[in-house]
């Protein structure tokens, strides 16, 4: 099928909640001091040697009286990061003018509370849950989508996308749908991952999680550190001449390789961020900054540098944030989403945090220090198991 | 149970239907268990999905083998190549089986956990294997949403043809729960359905909308049957295409309804 650029959507509140605290204003902070929110792991009762970027305070917050049935990590930290940035206020605006059941609530997790799961294994008395987690709610993916559709009372189509680390990216591209099918006026998407056993040793497995903070693109880099991030992003039909933020294009393809491990060609990569540029209606060279993947593991890292290379302009400002905040798995899409409208704000280009020197594989993109410049388009990159990939480019008018 | 619905009615021509339940391994066994007759005596335990190499419909994981098995045989109902449809999975609980593996091996061994069954534990597992299996580079993606999960694949795969796209594939499945989560999650058999839907006129065709409202109760021979698996949801509308019927109301999540005509030329 031949794409031809569709119409841009409005962004009317953003937020995201990670490692380097809690809203905006302190992601924009952490990244323009260069502050990283990597700490040694100190999550479960035997930490593997590794780094995380874990969320300060999750443990002692809790849901209101009313949610209470939806205890579990990961339905905390997306009730925390649903509290920031006005967020609240702008989701009640939009149910104002539109409806409850005119709003989407599309949200991507790659392992929901499976974290609720873990800890009812743990303590399983005569092959029962205990008392305190025998709720089915939470032990089913759809556990985030179901907690935050009752948590805001939207009435629209309520799905959970999970297709690994590019969920929360995908969110974009299926609201968008939604909305110019005439499904919806209005769609919230996000994304929420919280560390859990599961993706800790499970990553550990297969080889990929580093002993030190991850090293994007850097030569010696040997892995990635996990993170934990939630957020979300209000998504609207633009009005006439309305100047802000917006979504403009977005591009999904598939590998078609390998279940773990990239195209060694990034073919996928390639075609998501072209697709993406066609729904934008831009070429290559319009793109100011780009949040990559970049997830420190070799092979992602030199496939991803190889693509952008063949792609970009040398002009193009490209990093990765995941030394910031690690590799907040299903969450990566939602948080590097607001690092690119951060940098359209804010004129805030992010580098590469903790690598000392880029891999050969690099183009003259792929930077190390942060950069100050006014840019008017932005893309994010997401890529996950299976091959599944999605590229989103944001502008401001 | 309905009330007027607000917003757009989304179009599509049936184009291709795949199925699988026990006893029930194809559409036509389907189709002719709903007409009166018996299931079938010989039928496999399990999907052999032709898309993978054979040493690999061993080792897949039964989530993957079931929607492999109906997504491919709704393509070549359809008489579309595979490799060059966008795709959409649709699954209640994911890989229940992976789930109880690691949850139990994460308690007792947690670097024991193995890195193949780590990979295929992504509720896009299926979704992968199909791209791989059919050198399909299009999008695919992988939702859950409660019992709402099928309807919702339907919606995203709508909303997909409304983008352009000419035809998309749905699967939509769910297994048997294992192990202590089964006192959770509830989920018997294997259950697979799949559609190709396309662009054009002719056929059967689906108009579907979305309203306040409650779900048919799903008493048709095929939900009967297979009521017990958690993507039963889905059944009053495979029942209603066994049957002919035109109308039919499925599970949208709490108090909403999709609401499908039918039109069979």
């Amino acid at each position: 099928m031949s794409l031809s650029p569709i119409p841009a959507l409005a962004i009317r509140a953003y937020t995201a909640t990670t490692a380097l605290g809690r809203g905006r204003a302190a992601q924009a902070q952490a990244l323009e001091e260069r502050r990283s929110g990597l700490r040694r792991n100190d999550f479960g009762s035997d930490p593997l040697d590794t780094w995380i970027g874990r969320v300060d305070g999750l443990e002692d917050e809790s849901l209101p009286a009313q949610l209470a049935g939806w205890e579990c990590r990961n339905n905390r930290l997306a009730w925390l990061a649903l509290q920031q940035d006005r967020l609240p206020e702008a989701v009640a605006a939009a149910v104002q003018r539109h409806g409850a059941e005119r709003v989407a609530l599309v949200l991507g997790t790659s392992t929901s509370s499976i974290g609720a799961t873990e800890e009812a294994y743990a303590r399983l008395a005569d092959g029962a849950f205990p008392a305190d987690l025998a709720r089915p709610r939470v032990h089913t993916p759809h556990s985030l989508g179901g907690f935050v559709q009752e948590a805001t009372g939207l009435r629209g189509p309520c799905m959970t996308v999970a297709t690994a680390c590019s969920s929360s990216a995908k969110v974009f591209a299926q609201a968008a749908r939604l909305i110019h099918a005439g499904l919806a006026d209005a769609a919230l998407v996000g994304g929420i991952d919280t560390l859990c056993g599961s993706v800790l040793f499970g990553f550990n497995s297969l080889g990929l999680v580093s002993a030190r903070p991850a090293r994007p693109f850097d030569p010696g880099r040997d892995g990635l550190s996990l993170g934990e991030a939630g957020g979300y992003a209000l998504l609207e039909r633009c009005a006439d001449g309305e100047s802000g933020v917006r979504l403009c294009g977005y591009g999904e393809s598939s590998d078609a390789h390998h279940m773990s491990a990239p195209h060694p060609q990034g073919l996928g990569a390639r075609m998501a961020m072209a697709d993406a540029l066609a729904r934008a209606g831009i070429g290559a060279d319009d793109v100011g900054y780009l949040n990559l993947h970049g997830t420190a593991t070799p092979a992602n890292d030199a496939v991803e540098a190889q693509a952008v290379a063949s792609m970009f302009g040398d002009a193009l400002h490209a990093g990765s944030t995941k030394g910031w905040t690690g590799h907040t798995l299903g969450a990566a899409g939602i948080v590097e989403s607001v690092f690119a409208l951060i940098a359209l704000e804010d004129g805030l280009l992010p580098g590469t945090l903790n690598s000392q020197a880029l891999d050969p594989s690099c183009g003259p993109q792929i930077r190390l220090d942060n950069a100050r410049a006014d840019v008017r388009y932005a893309m994010n990159n997401s890529f996950g198991f299976g091959g599944n990939n999605c590229s989103l480019v944001f502008g401001r008018a | 149970m309905e009330s007027p619905g607000t917003g757009a009615v989304l179009v599509a021509r049936i184009e291709g239907i795949g199925f699988w339940a026990d006893g029930l391994p194809t559409w036509q066994a389907a189709r002719d268990f709903a007409a009166g007759g018996a299931p079938v005596a010989d039928a496999p335990r399990r999907p052999s999905p032709a898309l993978l190499a054979p040493n690999e419909r061993r080792r897949a994981p039964p989530t993957v083998a079931v929607a492999l098995d109906v997504a491919l045989a709704a393509c070549e109902a359809a008489g579309r190549d595979a490799s060059e449809l966008p795709s959409v999975f649709a699954s209640t609980h994911g890989d229940l089986a992976i789930t109880d593996y690691m949850a139990a091996t994460l308690a007792d061994d947690p670097r024991s956990i193995s890195p193949t069954r780590f990979h295929n534990s992504v509720h896009n597992a299926a979704a992968g294997y199909w791209t791989i299996g059919a050198g399909c580079t299009a999008a695919t993606t992988a939702i859950s949403a409660g019992t709402a999960s099928f309807a919702h694949g339907l919606l995203e795969a709508l909303v997909q043809l409304a983008a352009g796209a000419d035809a998309v594939l749905l699967a939509a499945y769910d297994i048997g729960a294992t192990g202590p989560l089964a006192t959770m999650t509830p989920s018997e058999g294997l259950l697979g359905g799949a559609l190709v839907l396309a662009r054009g006129k002719g056929g059967t065709r689906l108009r579907a909308r979305l309203v306040d409202g409650s779900p048919d109760a799903g008493d048709g021979p095929l939900a009967r049957r297979c009521g017990g698996n958690a993507m039963a949801p889905m059944l009053p509308l495979f029942d209603a295409l066994a049957a002919g019927s035109d109308a039919v109301l499925l599970d949208a999540g709490p108090g909403r309804a999709l609401r499908l005509e039918l039109v069979h030329d």
